[in-house]
C-alpha cells in the first residue's frame, strides 16, 4: 500500500521536497555556524593571547586553529579555547594563574611555530610583546603591602606550574613547587618577572644568549616603598611601562584569590 | 561538452546526463550492443556475487586506506605526545619535518578572512596543493579525514537500519554544497571571521585527537547522528566545502580511478557503495563514452569500487604509470 502510494507520487513533489529540504540543510547549517559570532561580538571572554598575537579581530581572521604554538612552547602554556568561544574555537590563549609565559624559550616559539602570521613574525625578543598588562587588583592581600614574608612553595604542593630558574637549569623549567622560597618581604613578583630578570641579567654584563638586542629598555614592575609614620619595611608593587602582560606575577603570587591579574583588553584592540 | 568540464559541472552539483548517440566511441558503441544481446553473462555474475556476499570477502584496499587514515591522525598525535617534531600542527596546518603544509580549505578561509599571506602560508598551501593534485584531490577525504572514517562507520549503521526499514535516506541537492562554499568564502571575505572552520568537523576532530577533546565533539556527534538516521553519508556528499576544494584540485589530477567497459557487466554493485554514486553514471548500461572512463573529480579514490567490482572493471590510475592495482 505506501509502496504503491510512493510510486504515484508526483516526481514534481518529490523534487520540491528535496528542493525544500536542501534549503532548510543550509539554512541550519549556515545558522549554526553563524551562532559563533555571538560570543565574539558579546566578547564573553576577553584573553590573554600568546605573545605577538594581532589585535583580537585580525588574530581570529588569521589564526588557522592547528595548535602548532601549542606544541613548542616548553612550559606548556598555551591552551585552545572551546566552542563556546565561538569562531574563537581552537584559537590560543593563556590562563596565567594556571601557567603564565615566562619566555623560558627565549626566542619566542610560538611566533616562530605560527604558520599564518597570527602571532606576528615582526617581533624577536620578549620584551617587544604586548599580550596585556598586570594590573594589582588586590592590594589589600598583597603580602608586601602587609609587611610579611613569604616562606615555602610559592602556590603550595598541588601547583603544576613551570618556571625557568636559570640558576637551576637553564633549559629547563621546573616545577614550582620544587622551588620553594625563603623571603623576609615577600617579592615574588618582582623576584620572577621574565623582564627584571632580563634587566638584571643585562646590568651583570650577561645579557641572554650573549645578545645585547635581549636587554628589555624599560622595567616592567618594582616595588616602592609605602611612606608611613612607623618607618616599617611596607612595600607594594607598581607595575612600569615595561609590562608586557606576560603573566608570570599572576601565576607566582602565593596569595588567594591573586593580588595581581592580567588585562589584555587595550593589547587585544578590546574596550570593556 | 567536454570531459573535463562534464566532471567539473557534475563536482558543482549538475545531475550526469545520459550520453548522445554521437558521443560514444564508434567501439564503445559495439559493446554497448553485445551486453544488450548477453543477458546470461549478467547472471552468471550474479551467482557469482551471492556466493562472495555469503563467504564475506574482505574489503581489501579499505582496510588499507583506513590503516593509511589512521596511520597520518596518529602521526599527528604520536609526534605531540613523544614530542619527536615528525608531524606538528593539525590537519587544518602542520609542519612535516619542519616543512609547512596548509589544509587548502583553511588556508583561503583564513587568506579571504585576513587578505594577507605570511609566505610561511604560501609555502604550505602550494606544497599542500602540489601533493593533493599529484594524489587525486579528494583523495583527501578518504585517505585522511577524520570525519571520513566516523561517517562510514555510520554508514555502516545507516544501511543496516535502512534495511531493516527503520530509517529512510534522504537525498539532499548536491548543488548545496556548492553555494555552502559560496557563501562560507564571501562570509569569510565580509565578516573577516574564518567562519565555516567553527563547524568544520575536520578540524574539531583533528584537534580533538592531538589535544584533547572539547564540547565542539557535540557539533561532530549531531552530524553523526543526522546521518545515520536522516541522510547518508549527507556532510560529505552535500555540505563540506573542504571536499569541494580538494575536488576542484584533483580535476585534472593525473590520479584517477578507471572504468573499463569491454570487462564491465552492469551489476551496479560500484555504486551501491560509492559516496558519490554519480560518478559512476557512466557504469550504467549504455552510458559509457569510451571503452575507458577516467572517473570523475568528484571521486574520492577510496577504491571500494574497486574492491567491490567482481569484474575488475574499475582500476586506479595514474597517467604515465599505467594500470596501477
Amino acid at each position: 500500500m505506501s509502496n504503491a502510494k510512493k510510486l504515484s507520487r508526483p516526481l514534481a513533489q518529490r523534487a520540491r521536497r528535496k528542493f525544500l529540504r536542501s534549503v532548510a540543510l543550509g539554512a541550519g547549517v549556515i545558522g549554526a555556524s553563524l551562532l559563533g559570532f555571538i560570543p565574539v561580538l558579546q566578547q564573553w571572554v576577553v584573553r590573554l593571547r600568546p605573545p605577538g598575537a594581532l589585535t583580537e579581530q585580525k588574530f581570529l581572521a588569521s589564526c588557522i586553529k592547528c595548535g602548532q604554538c601549542v606544541q613548542v612552547c616548553p612550559v606548556e602554556a598555551i591552551k585552545l579555547a572551546e566552542l563556546d568561544e565561538g569562531f574563537g574555537v581552537g584559537s590560543p590563549y593563556l590562563d596565567a594563574r594556571a601557567q603564565a609565559c615566562d619566555f623560558s624559550c627565549d626566542g619566542l616559539q610560538c611566533v616562530l611555530a605560527c604558520p599564518t602570521g597570527a602571532l606576528t613574525h615582526e617581533i624577536n625578543y620578549p620584551h617587544e610583546t604586548d599580550m596585556g598588562i598586570a594590573k594589582v587588583v588586590r592590594p589589600d592581600t598583597c603580602l608586601a603591602v602587609l609587611g610579611q614574608g613569604f616562606k615555602g612553595q610559592a602556590r603550595g604542593a598541588e601547583f603544576k606550574g613551570l618556571l625557568r630558574y636559570e640558576e637551576v637549569d637553564r633549559w629547563k623549567p621546573i616545577l614550582v613547587r620544587d622551588h620553594p622560597y625563603d623571603l623576609e618581604l615577600c617579592d615574588l613578583c618582582v623576584r620572577q618577572c621574565p623582564i627584571e630578570i632580563r634587566i638584571a641579567q643585562c646590568e651583570a654584563g650577561k645579557p641572554p644568549s650573549d645578545d645585547e638586542n635581549q636587554c628589555p629598555p624599560q622595567h616592567a614592575i618594582r616595588l616602592e616603598a609605602i611612606e608611613d609614620s612607623e618607618g616599617s619595611k611596607r612595600m607594594r608593587p607598581v607595575i612600569l611601562d615595561g609590562c608586557v602582560g606576560c603573566g608570570v606575577c599572576e601565576m607566582i603570587c602565593p596569595v588567594e584569590p591573586t593580588v595581581i591579574e592580567m588585562d589584555s583588553s587595550a593589547s587585544r584592540g578590546i574596550s570593556v | 561538452m567536454s570531459k573535463f568540464t562534464r566532471s567539473l559541472a557534475e563536482l558543482l552539483g549538475r545531475d550526469p546526463k545520459k550520453p548522445q548517440p554521437d558521443e560514444i566511441s564508434p567501439e564503445a558503441k559495439q559493446i554497448h550492443i553485445e551486453v544488450r544481446a548477453d543477458k546470461t553473462r549478467i547472471e552468471k555474475i550474479r551467482l557469482e556475487l551471492a556466493h562472495k556476499a555469503k563467504h564475506g570477502q574482505p574489503e581489501k584496499l579499505r582496510r588499507i586506506r583506513w590503516s593509511v587514515l589512521i596511520a597520518v591522525n596518529l602521526l599527528f598525535v604520536v609526534s605531540f605526545v613523544l614530542d619527536i617534531q615528525l608531524l606538528e600542527g593539525a590537519l587544518t596546518a602542520s609542519r612535516f619535518v619542519g616543512f609547512h603544509m596548509a589544509d587548502l580549505n583553511s588556508a583561503l578561509q583564513v587568506i579571504l578572512a585576513f587578505k594577507h599571506v605570511v609566505i610561511n602560508l604560501l609555502i604550505g598551501t602550494v606544497t599542500v596543493f602540489i601533493m593533493w593534485w599529484l594524489l587525486g584531490g579528494r583523495t583527501f577525504c578518504s585517505w585522511v579525514c577524520p570525519y571520513h572514517l566516523l561517517a562510514e562507520w555510520a554508514e555502516i549503521l545507516h544501511v543496516y537500519l535502512a534495511k531493516k526499514k527503520i530509517v529512510k535516506d534522504h537525498p539532499f541537492d548536491r548543488r548545496a554544497r556548492t553555494w555552502f562554499w559560496i557563501i562560507f568564502a564571501v562570509l569569510a571575505l565580509v565578516t573577516g571571521y574564518t567562519v565555516y572552520e567553527t563547524i568544520s568537523p575536520t578540524g574539531i576532530l583533528s584537534r580533538a585527537l592531538i589535544y584533547g577533546p572539547g564540547i565542539a565533539l557535540i557539533w561532530v556527534a549531531l552530524l553523526l547522528l543526522f546521518e545515520i538516521f536522516y541522510s547518508r553519508r549527507a556532510w560529505c556528499r552535500y555540505a563540506c566545502p573542504i571536499g569541494l576544494t580538494y575536488g576542484l584540485v584533483g580535476a585534472t589530477s593525473p590520479f584517477k580511478i578507471q572504468y573499463h567497459l569491454d570487462s564491465c557487466f552492469h551489476e551496479g554493485e560500484c555504486r551501491k557503495v560509492c559516496l558519490v554514486p554519480h560518478v559512476l553514471d557512466t557504469v550504467i548500461m549504455g552510458r559509457a563514452r569510451g571503452l575507458n572512463v577516467d572517473i570523475g573529480a568528484d571521486c574520492t579514490r577510496c577504491g571500494r569500487c574497486v574492491d567491490t567490482c567482481p569484474t575488475s572493471s574499475l582500476t586506479f590510475k595514474f597517467k604515465g604509470l599505467g594500470n596501477l592495482l
